[in-house]
């Protein structure tokens, strides 16, 4: 013990490791009354780590090459001793990071954390975000199949209705190519990983700057221990929350596991039945549809006739996040908190939601798909737009001194 | 050092300065950087024409042949079909090709060539967001299209409708009508696509 202490002191004296485990975990004081929702920002970072690991020993055998591309995917799932495992833990892991995350941003929108003073988090977290969505888009186009190939083309041709040279200079041919396929590699595997773990260790660096904020909204530091300078309702995030969400991890390991096991495709929706047939170039599959976390995105775009209206609302749909510290005029946090308005509104922005996301997977031909989708992107814009003024008029409750366990 | 006078101008200038040189090397530097993603000289090289010979596209009947990595149908339309293009007109968007992309020769109803009006030589990707439409060239339900389709192309992913000379109907996603390619006819049966001079 006397050497490990003496090597604790070495490195001490060299590099701020134990100043660094006192005030990131050991006596880094978050809120007593953490609930189920905050067991997401820790499961995100598992599944970053799961991706990474995973994404490194796919590239020992995948070919970023159009012409050995889709095959590479099939030996790695038949030829390579446990390359489906770990493929398939890829594939689950991309989806169920876009779970987590989502469940993540609803906390902040339940607990009102995107609120002075954790405004700066918010912000970090939507580049997040952002970067995850290109992450998965370019990954998506990895594997060659048809729906690789038409999903890039669809969304590049996005950028074709802004601006056409843009989308020659991502493409790097005049049309979705091994260019663009052995770019969207280099992005996928290196560029977008490392900012994305950059990202990460800036949005923690200003969690930790602020505190956590929790289900009521209060901020502890606000009620210390006057000897002590602890905050009252403050416990050490080690060893409370790291026990507590190792039970978040277990609990979502068995359910990942299960994904990978007995159902890894998910009826189609974490892997889309034509990317099991090789990218033609001549053929767009008769139905093609982004994998799920993109489909509310895509149903506001189709359900806007106009070609550039439509792409301009479905970017506008995902910035909006950005705004919401800016929007939000409530005096209170937490949704225990607020009053009946904000309460329907946040009620109908999620079925919004998941209404659109489900009419994004559907076939626009059917004749309700673009009407519903139209009346949602109008609640689900109205949720933004409308909130200045909603969440002033709302009917707050009192906010107690202390949390309420 | 601390006896010296110091100078903030001088300061702000020599910071001002060393920004500017830096800002200039980063530019200079990425300049290079970001013109290498644009398409390489292979890339452009395989712009090339391709021939496609079409003596046996038969009347009705359509082939799609590669080029620059996009399919471009060869359809040969029969009397009818090209007398239903004329009554497409008020369903059309763009009826006269007005603000579509074709060669000069091709701007008429058929949009063809005045020599080969039955043939359609046309880029299958919608103008909407690249995918491909599919053949629907049979007027109406036999292909899920209602009685009154007058026969034409459909784009699956959003729903856009194209009639028998890539015309766009009125209220689709799709902004403009299918692009015709530059072409010409080496003899009746040999089509070059991606050229319109004699003798390329």
């Amino acid at each position: 013990m006397k050497i490990a202490a003496r090597l604790l002191d070495w490195v001490d004296a060299r590099f701020p490791l134990t100043t660094v485990w006192r005030e990131h975990l050991a006596e880094y004081y978050a809120p007593k009354n953490f609930n189920f929702w905050y067991y997401f920002g820790s499961l995100a970072m598992l599944v970053l780590v799961i991706q990474i690991v995973t994404g490194i020993f796919l590239t020992m055998n995948y070919k970023p090459d159009a012409r050995f591309a889709f095959a590479s995917v099939e030996y790695i799932m038949r030829d390579v001793d446990y390359g489906w495992l770990i493929r398939y833990m890829h594939s689950t892991g991309a989806s169920m990071f876009f779970v987590v995350v989502y469940l993540h941003m609803m906390r902040g929108l339940l607990y009102g954390s995107y609120q002075k003073p954790r405004e700066l988090i918010w912000y970090l977290g939507m580049a997040i975000y952002l970067c995850l969505m290109a992450e998965a888009f370019f990954g998506y186009l990895l594997p060659w199949g048809q729906m690789s190939y038409w999903g890039a083309q669809v969304i590049v041709s996005l950028v074709d209705a802004i601006s056409p040279p843009l989308a020659l200079w991502i493409r790097g041919d005049y049309v979705i190519a091994d260019a663009t396929l052995n770019r969207f590699f280099a992005f996928h595997v290196i560029a977008l990983p490392l900012v994305l773990l950059v990202l990460v260790f800036l949005h923690i660096v200003a969690l930790h700057q602020v505190g956590s904020n929790n289900p009521d909204g209060i901020e502890i530091k606000e009620k210390k221990d006057p000897q002590t300078g602890i905050p009252l309702d403050g416990i050490p995030f080690h060893p409370y929350y790291t026990v507590k969400d190792i039970m978040g991890v277990v609990g979502f390991l068995i359910v990942y596991f299960g994904i990978i096991f007995f159902m890894p495709e998910m009826g189609g929706y974490f892997l889309e039945e034509n990317n099991f047939i090789p990218a033609d170039p001549l053929k767009t599959p008769p139905h093609i549809a982004p994998v799920w976390y993109f489909t509310p995105f895509y149903a506001i775009l189709r359900a806007i006739p106009q070609k550039q209206l439509g792409v301009a609302a479905m970017g506008l749909a995902v910035v909006i996040f950005f705004l919401l510290p800016w929007l939000d005029r409530g005096l209170v946090k937490s949704i225990r908190y607020r009053g009946t308005i904000y309460k329907t509104a946040l009620g109908l922005f999620v079925a919004a939601f998941l209404v659109l996301g489900y009419m994004g997977t559907q076939d626009p031909s059917l004749w309700y798909v673009n009407p519903v989708s139209r009346v949602c992107a109008v609640v689900y814009f109205g949720f933004f737009l409308l909130m200045p003024f909603y969440s002033r008029l709302d009917k707050t409750k009192p906010v107690p001194e202390r949390v309420t366990g | 050092m601390s006896d010296v006078q110091s100078d903030p101008g001088r300061r702000k200038f020599l910071v001002g300065a060393t920004v500017a040189v830096g800002v200039a090397g980063v530019a200079a530097v990425g300049t290079p950087f970001v013109l290498s993603m644009f398409p390489s000289a292979r890339a452009k090289a395989a712009g090339a024409p391709v021939e496609v010979n079409i003596s046996k596209v038969e009347p009705g009947m359509m082939i799609t042949q590669e080029w620059r990595g996009q399919p471009v149908w060869v359809v040969n339309r029969t009397p009818e079909m090209l007398a239903q293009l004329a009554k497409n007109a008020d369903l059309l968007r763009d009826p006269e090709s007005e603000d579509s992309s074709q060669p000069d020769y091709c701007k008429n109803i058929n949009r063809a060539t005045e020599k080969h009006p039955n043939l359609l030589v046309v880029v299958g990707i919608c103008t909407h967001l690249g995918c491909s439409p599919v053949d629907k060239m049979k007027a109406g339900d036999s292909g899920g299209m209602g009685s009154d389709w007058p026969g034409g192309f459909f784009c699956p992913c959003h729903g856009s409708k194209y009639d028998l000379s890539g015309r766009v109907f009125k209220s689709m996603p799709a902004p403009l009508n299918l692009r015709i390619p530059p072409y010409t006819f080496i003899t009746d049966a040999r089509l070059l696509i991606g050229d319109d001079k004699k003798g390329a």
